[in-house]
């Protein structure tokens, strides 16, 4: 894209070498727009007839000023709905004005085909669409690309090339005086181009002496002129390539001050708005000279004296005509204010300019689906490691973390210093998950870590559980965020056997009723008992049947045996001879292996909210959670539960790496804006506001009791949400398997059965059919369920 | 409360009370007696207008003694105020008979009770209970978590929540827990700065003699000995005379959860039951929890619901030897007069006629709540029993199946007996 193709009408008549290569883009593109519309069917023809029709009528007095063209244009991009096409092309009427910016296409494309149908000569024309503005006198037509004029003049086509623009929306008189002169200029023009280019560099060479300094006081503006041009880039139909580019570029960079030097070339053509208006008359008065030296000398015009008297108008008188008409259609600053009303995205990109240091955020309208399946993304999986308090989950994790080198040497040199000032040195390794100070003064993970690692096929998130059966509510939260777990055991004697009776088993039913599917069992600690055969087996014997109860499918469960804190058997096989009987994968291998579930990505956005916190200076207000299901996106307003408030996704980082969109699967960190930090807490559903969760104050829930249930205070668990609650009524014991009842209003419910009871919330809280409940009292799992109905 | 002056006659009931409320605790109590229909006489402000002969009227506020009939009880657990609303049972030079009239009783002022019912087992022995002039334990309770705090009073028959903290606190985050230190700073210096305004220390110097109430920390995890730590560092760096003179009356306790309902664990846990062994609300969080215990074995001697309990007592199972009753005041200031009648009378029969045991619970505590939970009454029985939830149709039902495959006299016998039947 040439720098200069914003060029103002402050050089309307000049000439640019590097634009004639600019002006065969544009022709190919207009031919394939062309070739498009006539690949159009009968019923295609008759609702484009229509539709024009029905646009011209909406646009109403802006429709003076575009072509039919444009209109089935836009009416073809947006499939005949005629609303969005008004409201594009009253869009583009107005970045036009202000940005200067040619739409090349539509008017190549008129040119082109005018030129065909009132001179069938030019139809040889190849490479050089040769419009010479300079023929258009009377008009300010600035915007237009500069063009060489050594070239065969399509004459013809020059009116129509510009009676479209906006400010060039002279009054019907006038605009006719010119098409009919326009075929005695052609022999004219052809032979006077040499003088033409002379005059014309002449004239270029003063003005530029003139305005030499001009350009530098408005450089501000003209940063935020290119960052309007920039910014409305998206909304065109077809991108230039480079401009694309550059404009991606930009956007990553915080200040619009550190672009203004890049491209000094354009900074000169995109004079700031008002100043151009105001100068309208006099480029009017220098270019109608121009032009009228042209007809004066070459040819006998029929009417030149027409456009003298033109010039000879007074200043004021002229100035007024002018404004009054070329710009009957909406100023700059009524786009700006309409477009504010109409156009919510045009109204932010202005505001953008406004405060350049915050940038407001605009969406993109991506279709998330489609590019989350175009885009081939890496195997992205979450899992949450699970067991019984000491079984080694901190330092596995720590060790994966270490033997993939996300933790470089130096810090896990650094904490095994720490750990062993305080007499703790096996725990340095746990230490990459356990950070706060309680944490490492206790040697125990009170709440989830969480972390990544990449692998050459797959992303993993890490969700590092506490075992410790105080912090299960933060486990619980964890679980909520995974896909499947890894469920660490100590081989070493009685620590197995008493995570079984512990964590263990709680953990494990925890997992199962979140719905979890797949199972990975570390079996830690083998070097303690010596790579001992018969004990793994005999744990596998027993883990197995044990997880066919909390029904896990046998196929689904996988048992490693492997040491954490020696990391054999994590990342890299066994190399201690006693443990060559085991020949299966490692840890890893297993990780990349498993089977993960399905995304809900084409369904309503849901994402419950881990953890709020502050970023940094420039998000003061961020969340992260797990996509349960949908998609979101940069710019996405979202509403947040049980609130009832909405935020504007301002940016997304998916595992600490800015993007555009994220997923059903992904826990992303969102930074939001528009929202005070009160309205959002752990536990909250972040949702679409048009598909809202329904606040819940009492709900029936299907319950498979892990202890005996009889009414009593409960703590609720959905997902991250933890909340007070009873359990009001015990409805009906139901079957296991066919779930009729089997008893009403039971006395109690025992371990193992299921009956459908009545959960009371201690306040109204966003709960759904179908999701999942896991109720606690006292510090045990007394059940797990699923929400079926508002009670 | 003081007992000023009673006048009851043991064998009908009938007769009154005047009773003077000396602390909060009082008001709650007095909440207890008032029943509907009873007459209640305490000095009262009323505006009283009058209307000349010349037809001007004007009002003044005139303090009398009013005596009403009791319509309807209004008490806030927060602030222990009790208003009485009702109309106007004796007639005065102000006030006319049936008038309404809505009297604020208030502590240190007076006020004549006369039982409508006459004064009942029950209404006797919540006479009794609101007079006991012993100390009665109170506490300070915090149950808290990382980002929420319950600040509760603990008295004999009450659990006030006096106020609730949550504070966002930040979790933990990959590379810097800044946000989460942080936020629990925060957290813990806005939950002792609510907690001092709410306990409101005693001046060590003005007035020395005040006793400073105990208070209990109970949470998940190291967040109460978090706190303590918090705590204690606050007192020595404010030299704060107060706090730390509270230091040594700190108790932490281990709860499951940072929900009040865990109250009751930290409440039968060991270290407190030992200091707090014979206050009414450790007695009754141990039944409740012998109670649930007795639930999960599902060994048919615990039974809650009040059919179920009902009937449990019709078998004789809640007698001599262990069987307890237990039921929620609730119950007593039901507004339906049959209603306290039913219960009154279950009382009496089980104490008086069976000799199990009863336990009054006061609802307004954490144990109170979850037997709420369970319908207001539960028992322990002697002996098991089963199908007592059966439906009365149901119930039925199985006796004239029963009774249609009956062949032989002896049948009859054995299937009776299979149903604690006995042929009345």
């Amino acid at each position: 894209m040439p720098p200069k193709s914003g060029f103002s009408r402050a050089r309307n008549v000049d000439y640019d070498d590097d634009d004639v290569y600019d002006d065969e883009d544009y022709y190919d593109e207009g031919g394939q727009n062309a070739e498009a519309e006539d690949a159009m069917t009968a019923d295609d023809k008759e609702q484009m007839r229509i539709g024009t029709i029905r646009v011209r009528e909406a646009l109403g007095n802006m429709s003076d000023s575009t072509s039919d063209q444009k209109i089935q244009e836009a009416l073809w991009h947006y499939y005949y709905d005629v609303s969005k096409s008004v409201s594009y092309l009253k869009n583009k009427l107005g970045t036009e004005v202000k940005k200067e910016k040619t739409k090349p296409i539509s008017r190549f494309d008129q040119a082109a085909s005018v030129a065909d149908q009132n001179a069938p000569t030019t139809t040889g024309m190849s490479t050089h669409v040769h419009v010479s503005h300079v023929k258009e006198p009377a008009r300010p037509a600035a915007h237009r690309l500069p063009l060489r004029s050594i070239s065969i003049p399509t004459n013809a086509a020059a009116t129509d090339f510009f009676w479209d623009v906006p400010w060039g929306n002279v009054p019907f008189n006038r605009r006719g005086i010119i098409t009919v002169d326009a075929p005695h200029y052609k022999g004219a023009l052809l032979g006077g181009s040499s003088k033409l280019a002379a005059l014309a560099a002449k004239r270029r060479k003063e003005r530029e002496d003139a305005e030499a300094a001009a350009p530098k006081v408005d450089s501000d503006a003209d940063s935020a002129i290119a960052m309007l041009d920039k910014l409305s880039v998206r909304t065109k139909e077809n991108n230039n390539p480079s401009r694309q580019s550059r404009y991606l570029v930009r956007r990553r960079s915080p200040s619009p001050v550190l672009e203004a030097p890049k491209e000094p070339e354009t900074e000169e053509p995109e004079v700031p708005q008002p100043a151009v208006v105001i100068e309208s008359p006099a480029q009017r008065a220098s270019a109608s000279l121009f032009a009228s030296t042209l007809c004066g000398t070459d040819a006998a015009a029929k009417q030149p004296p027409l456009q003298l008297p033109d010039l000879s108008m007074p200043l004021a008188a002229h100035q007024s005509y002018n404004t009054m008409d070329a710009f009957s259609g909406p100023s700059p600053d009524d786009i700006k204010r309409k477009s504010k009303l109409a156009n919510g995205d045009l109204a932010e990109s202005v505001e953008k300019l406004a405060v350049a240091d915050e940038p407001r955020t605009k969406s993109k309208n991506l279709n998330v689906v489609d590019v989350f399946e175009k885009s081939g993304m890496k195997r992205m999986a979450n899992f949450v490691v699970l067991g019984h308090v000491d079984h080694g989950k901190s330092t596995l994790m720590g060790r994966l973390l270490y033997d993939l080198k996300v933790i470089d040497q130096r810090s896990i040199d650094k904490l095994r210093k720490e750990a062993e000032l305080i007499g703790k040195s096996s725990f340095a390794l746990a230490w990459v998950m356990d950070e706060t100070s309680e944490e490492r003064s206790r040697g125990v993970t009170v709440d989830i870590a969480t972390n990544y690692i990449e692998t050459e096929k797959s992303r993993f998130t890490i969700l590092d559980a506490p075992g410790h059966k105080d912090f299960i509510p933060n486990m619980i939260s964890g679980a909520s965020q995974a896909d499947f777990p890894v469920l660490v055991i100590d081989a070493s004697t009685n620590s197995f056997e008493s995570g079984l009776k512990g964590q263990t088993k709680e953990h494990i039913l925890i997992a199962r009723s979140m719905g979890m599917q797949h199972i990975i069992v570390a079996v830690n600690k083998m070097d303690t008992v010596a790579w001992s055969k018969a004990r793994f087996d005999d744990i596998v014997k027993r883990m197995t049947t044990f997880l066919t109860e909390a029904s896990f499918l046998e196929k689904r469960i996988t048992f490693i045996p492997l040491a954490g804190l020696t990391g054999e058997n994590v990342a890299k096989k066994i190399e201690n001879s006693a443990g060559h009987w085991y020949s299966g994968e490692t840890l890893l291998e297993a990780l990349e292996r498993i089977e993960l579930p399905q995304r809900n990505v084409r369904k309503a956005l849901r994402l419950s909210v881990a953890d709020v916190f502050k970023g940094d200076m420039r998000c003061p207000l961020s969340i992260s959670g797990r996509i349960d299901a949908g998609t979101l996106q940069v710019g996405d307003v979202v509403l947040a539960l049980p609130a009832n408030e909405t935020a504007t996704i301002k940016s997304i980082e998916v595992q600490d790496a800015p993007v555009d969109w994220a997923v059903a699967g992904q826990i992303p960190t969102l930074h939001l804006t528009d929202i005070d930090p009160v309205h959002l807490r752990q536990g909250d559903i972040v949702c679409a506001p048009k598909e809202p969760v329904k606040l819940v104050k009492a709900f029936t829930s299907k319950l498979l009791a892990f202890e005996p249930v009889l009414p009593m205070p409960v703590e609720v668990f959905r997902s991250t949400l933890n909340s007070p609650g009873s359990i009001r009524t015990l409805s009906a014991r139901l079957n296991k398997f066919t779930g009729e009842v089997v008893k009403k209003k039971p006395r109690i419910v025992k371990p193992g059965e299921v009956a459908r009871v009545v959960v009371q919330l201690e306040r109204e809280l966003p709960i759904e059919e179908g999701m999942r409940v896991v109720l606690r009292e006292r510090g045990r799992t007394v059940g797990a369920g699923l929400m079926e109905n508002v009670a | 409360m003081k007992l000023l002056k009673s006048q009851i006659e043991q064998k009908t009931g009938s007769g009154w009370a005047a009773l003077l409320p000396e602390e909060p605790e009082d008001m709650w109590h007095a909440y207890n007696l008032i029943q509907e229909h009873d007459l209640i006489r305490a000095k009262a402000v009323r505006r009283v207008s009058k209307t000349s002969d010349a037809g001007s009227t004007s009002s003044q506020r005139i303090a009398l003694d009013l005596t009403i009939t009791v319509t309807y009880t209004d008490f806030d657990v927060g602030s222990g105020q009790l208003h009485v609303s009702g109309r106007v049972a004796t007639e005065n030079e102000y006030v006319k008979i049936g008038q309404h009239h809505t009297l604020d009783l208030e502590l240190n002022r007076k006020f004549t009770i006369e039982k409508a019912e006459g004064w009942d087992s029950v209404a006797l022995g919540q006479l009794k209970e609101a007079c006991d002039a012993s100390r009665r334990a109170q506490l300070w309770a915090v149950v808290l978590g990382e980002g929420t705090a319950n600040i509760c009073m603990i008295t004999e028959h009450q659990t006030i929540l006096r106020q609730k903290i949550e504070i966002a606190v930040p979790r933990k985050r990959k590379g810097g827990v800044d946000g989460h230190t942080k936020g629990m700073d925060r957290f813990f210096s806005t939950t002792l700065s609510t907690l001092l305004r709410q306990m409101d220390l005693p001046n060590a110097t003005t007035s020395p003699q005040e006793k400073t109430l105990p208070l209990l920390l109970a949470s998940p995890g190291f967040v109460a000995s978090a706190f303590l730590t918090y705590i204690k560092a606050e007192a020595t760096r404010t030299t704060n005379k107060p706090l730390l003179a509270l230091l040594p009356h700190i108790t932490i306790a281990h709860s499951s959860s940072e929900h009040i309902h865990s109250l009751n664990e930290a409440l039968s846990s060991p270290a407190i039951t030992n200091k707090l062994s014979d206050t009414k609300f450790s007695r009754e969080t141990a039944l409740m929890d012998k109670f649930a215990t007795m639930m999960r074995l599902d060994d048919g001697r615990a039974w809650y619901g009040p059919r179920e309990v009902e009937r449990a007592v019709d078998k004789g199972a809640v007698g001599r030897g262990g069987g307890v009753l237990l039921i929620n005041n609730a119950l007593f200031r039901a507004q339906n007069v049959g209603e306290r009648r039913r219960w009154v009378r279950l009382v009496d029969r089980v104490r008086d006629v069976e000799g199990g045991e009863v336990r009054v619970l006061s609802e307004a505590h954490e144990s109170g709540k979850r037997l709420e939970g369970l319908g207001n009454v539960a028992a322990i029985l002697t002996f098991p029993l089963e199908g007592l939830d059966e439906d009365d149709l149901g119930y039925l039902l199985k006796i004239f199946n029963l009774l249609s495959d009956i062949r032989h006299a002896s049948e009859l016998d054995i299937s009776l007996s299979l149903l604690n039947i006995s042929i009345v």
